[in-house]
C-alpha cells in the first residue's frame, strides 16, 4: 500500500479577539471541530502536533482540556510557518509509519497592534528606529520596494490586493473581517511602513485551526475516502545564504526554493493548480509571491493581479478566504488555516466563495527568520 | 574625535572608535570566500567555513539599494523616518535611517549615492542621548 498521508478532518475557529481565551483553549476548540469534521474522538488520535508561538506545552494543556490520551505530542514553533510546520511533521510520522493518525493543531493568542521584537544581546539602546526598522510592516515594505526597484510596481497596484482580499473576505463566514474596502479607502488608510497602509497590514487576531491526518490504510479502515483530501506534497525550506538576506530578510528565495521542492515532489506545475492560499502578511508580499510561486512571469505580479488573474472567477484565485489580510494572522494558526481552506473548496463546500471544479490548491506560508512551508493538496 | 561625538557610546556593538577616537562601523570578512558582515562573528554563513573572519572598517560609501519610509514604530522614535538598506563600496550591505533628506518617495531615488555618518542617537531615538550611532545622507555633490 502507499504511504500517502490524507486529510479526513479540518476546521478553523472564526478569527477574531476573545479577550479571556487562552492558547490551549482556542486549540481545543479547533481540534474538537476537526474531530467532528473527521467523525472521530481524540481517542482516535495516535499523535498530537501543537503549533504556537507564544507559550509552552500548549499540545498537552489542550488535551487536559479534551481528553488526556497519554500520546506522544510535539509543540512546534516556526514563527508564521508554525502551523504547516505541525501539519508536516504529522504527516511525516505517518509516512515513517509511527502512527496510522495524528492530530495537528494551530493556536495563537495575539497582542493587538505591531509585534514588538525583544531588544538584541549586545544592544545599549533597543537598534530598532535607529539602525533603520526591522519591524514586520518595513520588512515587508522593503520587499515590495525591492520589486518596484526591480520592475516598477506602485502603490495602487499593492493596494489593489487589499482590495481583493478584502472583497474575498465578505464571502467567508470565518474570516476576522468581512467588508470591502474600495482603493482610495486602502490608499487614504494611515501610512504605517511606505508602501503599506494600515488596510494593506495583516490583521493581529486570536483564532485556532486543526487537521485530522491519516494514512491510506487507515482511510481505508474508516471509510472516509469521500471527502477526503491527499496531501500531494510538502516542502519545508530555511533561507539559504543569499547576499543581502541578514540585513534585509530575503523570503522571496526561501519561498522559490520551497515551491520548487513541492512542485516536483507533485509532479505538476504552477498552471495545474486550481487555487494558492498564499502568505500575504502585507500587501507587498502578495505580488511577490505570485511570482515566487511561479504564478506569473518574473516582473507580471503587479498586471497579474491588475488582470483579475487571482480574484475569485480569474485564472488562478488566491487568498480567496480573505487572506491574512481580511481572514486575520494567528500566528500558529495561520498554516493550517490555510489548509482548511483549501481542504475545503477541494471538497466543494466552500459556499459562495467556491472556486468551482477546484480539484488541486497550494497552501504557504512564511515566517520570517526564515522557514517557507509549501503543501500540495489533492481531491483524492 | 569631532567635537560632536565626543564621550558618546556606541549605540550597537559595530559601532567602534580607531586608535585616533575616529568612530566607525566595524565588518568581518571571511578570508576564504571574502563574504563581508556587519558586526563580529566567528564562521562564514554562506560558506560555512569556521573561525575565518577577519575584522575590517567597512567604510562610509555606498548606494541606496532600498529603503521604506516607516510612520509607526516603537515609542520614543521620531517618525516618519527613511530605513534605508544600502551597498557600501567595501562589499557589505548594511541598515540605517536616511537624514538630512525629506522623507518622501519622491526624494529617494534606489542607487543615490549616501555617505555614513556618525551623530547623537537622540537625533532618532528620545532615549539615545548620550550614545552615538551610525546614520546615512545623501552623497554631497550628488544630488
Amino acid at each position: 500500500m502507499s504511504n500517502n498521508v490524507y486529510v479526513i478532518g479540518t476546521d478553523m475557529i472564526r478569527f477574531g479577539r476573545f479577550e479571556n481565551a487562552t492558547p490551549p483553549g482556542l486549540a481545543a476548540q479547533a481540534a474538537l471541530l476537526a474531530l467532528d469534521d473527521a467523525g472521530l474522538s481524540i481517542k482516535d488520535i495516535q499523535a498530537v502536533y501543537s503549533g504556537n508561538c507564544g507559550e509552552t506545552m500548549v499540545g498537552q494543556r489542550m488535551l487536559q482540556l479534551i481528553g488526556q490520551t497519554g500520546v506522544p505530542v510535539v509543540n512546534v514553533t516556526n514563527a508564521c510557518a508554525t502551523g504547516a510546520t505541525a501539519f508536516r511533521e504529522a504527516m511525516i510520522a505517518i509516512k515513517a509509519g509511527v502512527c496510522d493518525i495524528a492530530l495537528a493543531v494551530g493556536s495563537e493568542k495575539m497582542g493587538k497592534g505591531m509585534l514588538v521584537r525583544k531588544n538584541r544581546a549586545g544592544e545599549a539602546i533597543p537598534s530598532e528606529g535607529l539602525a533603520g526598522s526591522g519591524t514586520m510592516p518595513a520588512v515587508f515594505s522593503e520587499m515590495g520596494m525591492e520589486h518596484t526597484r526591480a520592475y516598477g510596481t506602485t502603490p495602487e497596484q499593492y493596494a489593489q490586493v487589499s482590495v481583493k482580499n478584502h472583497f474575498h473576505s465578505t464571502l467567508n463566514p470565518k474570516a476576522m473581517y468581512q467588508r470591502e474596502t474600495p482603493l482610495e479607502d486602502v490608499l487614504g488608510a494611515e501610512m504605517i511602513a511606505y508602501p503599506n497602509t494600515k488596510l494593506m497590514c495583516s490583521v493581529n487576531v486570536d483564532g485556532s485551526a486543526a487537521a485530522v491526518l491519516c494514512s491510506e490504510r487507515k482511510l481505508k479502515e474508516l471509510g472516509l475516502t469521500s471527502r477526503a483530501v491527499k496531501i500531494r506534497a510538502s516542502a519545508l525550506a530555511s533561507d539559504p545564504f543569499t547576499d543581502r538576506n541578514l540585513i534585509m530578510p530575503d523570503v522571496s528565495t526561501v519561498t522559490r526554493n520551497a515551491a520548487e521542492a513541492a512542485y516536483n515532489e507533485a509532479g505538476i506545475e504552477p498552471k495545474d493548480l486550481h487555487l494558492v492560499e498564499l502568505h500575504d502578511c502585507f500587501a507587498t508580499a502578495e505580488i511577490c509571491h505570485y511570482e515566487n510561486l511561479g504564478l506569473c512571469n518574473e516582473g507580471q505580479g503587479g498586471p497579474f493581479l491588475d488582470s483579475g488573474a487571482t480574484t475569485l472567477g480569474g485564472k488562478i484565485p488566491v487568498n480567496v478566504s480573505g487572506g491574512l489580510l481580511s481572514k486575520g494572522h494567528p500566528l500558529g494558526a495561520t498554516g493550517i488555516a490555510n489548509i482548511y481552506e483549501v481542504v475545503t473548496h477541494l471538497r466543494g463546500e466552500a459556499g459562495d466563495r467556491q472556486v468551482e471544479g477546484a480539484t488541486i490548491g497550494m497552501t504557504h506560508v512564511v515566517g520570517l527568520g526564515s522557514a517557507c512551508a509549501v503543501h500540495v493538496l489533492e481531491k483524492a | 574625535m569631532t567635537e560632536t561625538t565626543q564621550g558618546l557610546k556606541p549605540a550597537t556593538p559595530y559601532l567602534k572608535f580607531t586608535d585616533a577616537g575616529e568612530p566607525f562601523l566595524q565588518g568581518f570578512k571571511c578570508v576564504h570566500c571574502s563574504q563581508t558582515y556587519l558586526g563580529q562573528r566567528d564562521h562564514c554563513a554562506k560558506c560555512a567555513a569556521r573561525d575565518c573572519m577577519s575584522p575590517m572598517n567597512l567604510g562610509t560609501s555606498g548606494l541606496l539599494y532600498n529603503y521604506t519610509i516607516v510612520y509607526r514604530s516603537y515609542p520614543g522614535i521620531k517618525v516618519p523616518f527613511v530605513s534605508a538598506v544600502v551597498d557600501l563600496d567595501s562589499g557589505c550591505t548594511i541598515k540605517g535611517n536616511l537624514l538630512d533628506i525629506e522623507p518622501s518617495p519622491e526624494n529617494l531615488d534606489f542607487d543615490m549615492p549616501v555617505e555614513v555618518v556618525f551623530r547623537g542617537a537622540e537625533l532618532s531615538n528620545s532615549a539615545g542621548e548620550g550614545f552615538i550611532s551610525h546614520f546615512f545622507v545623501p552623497k554631497k555633490g550628488s544630488e
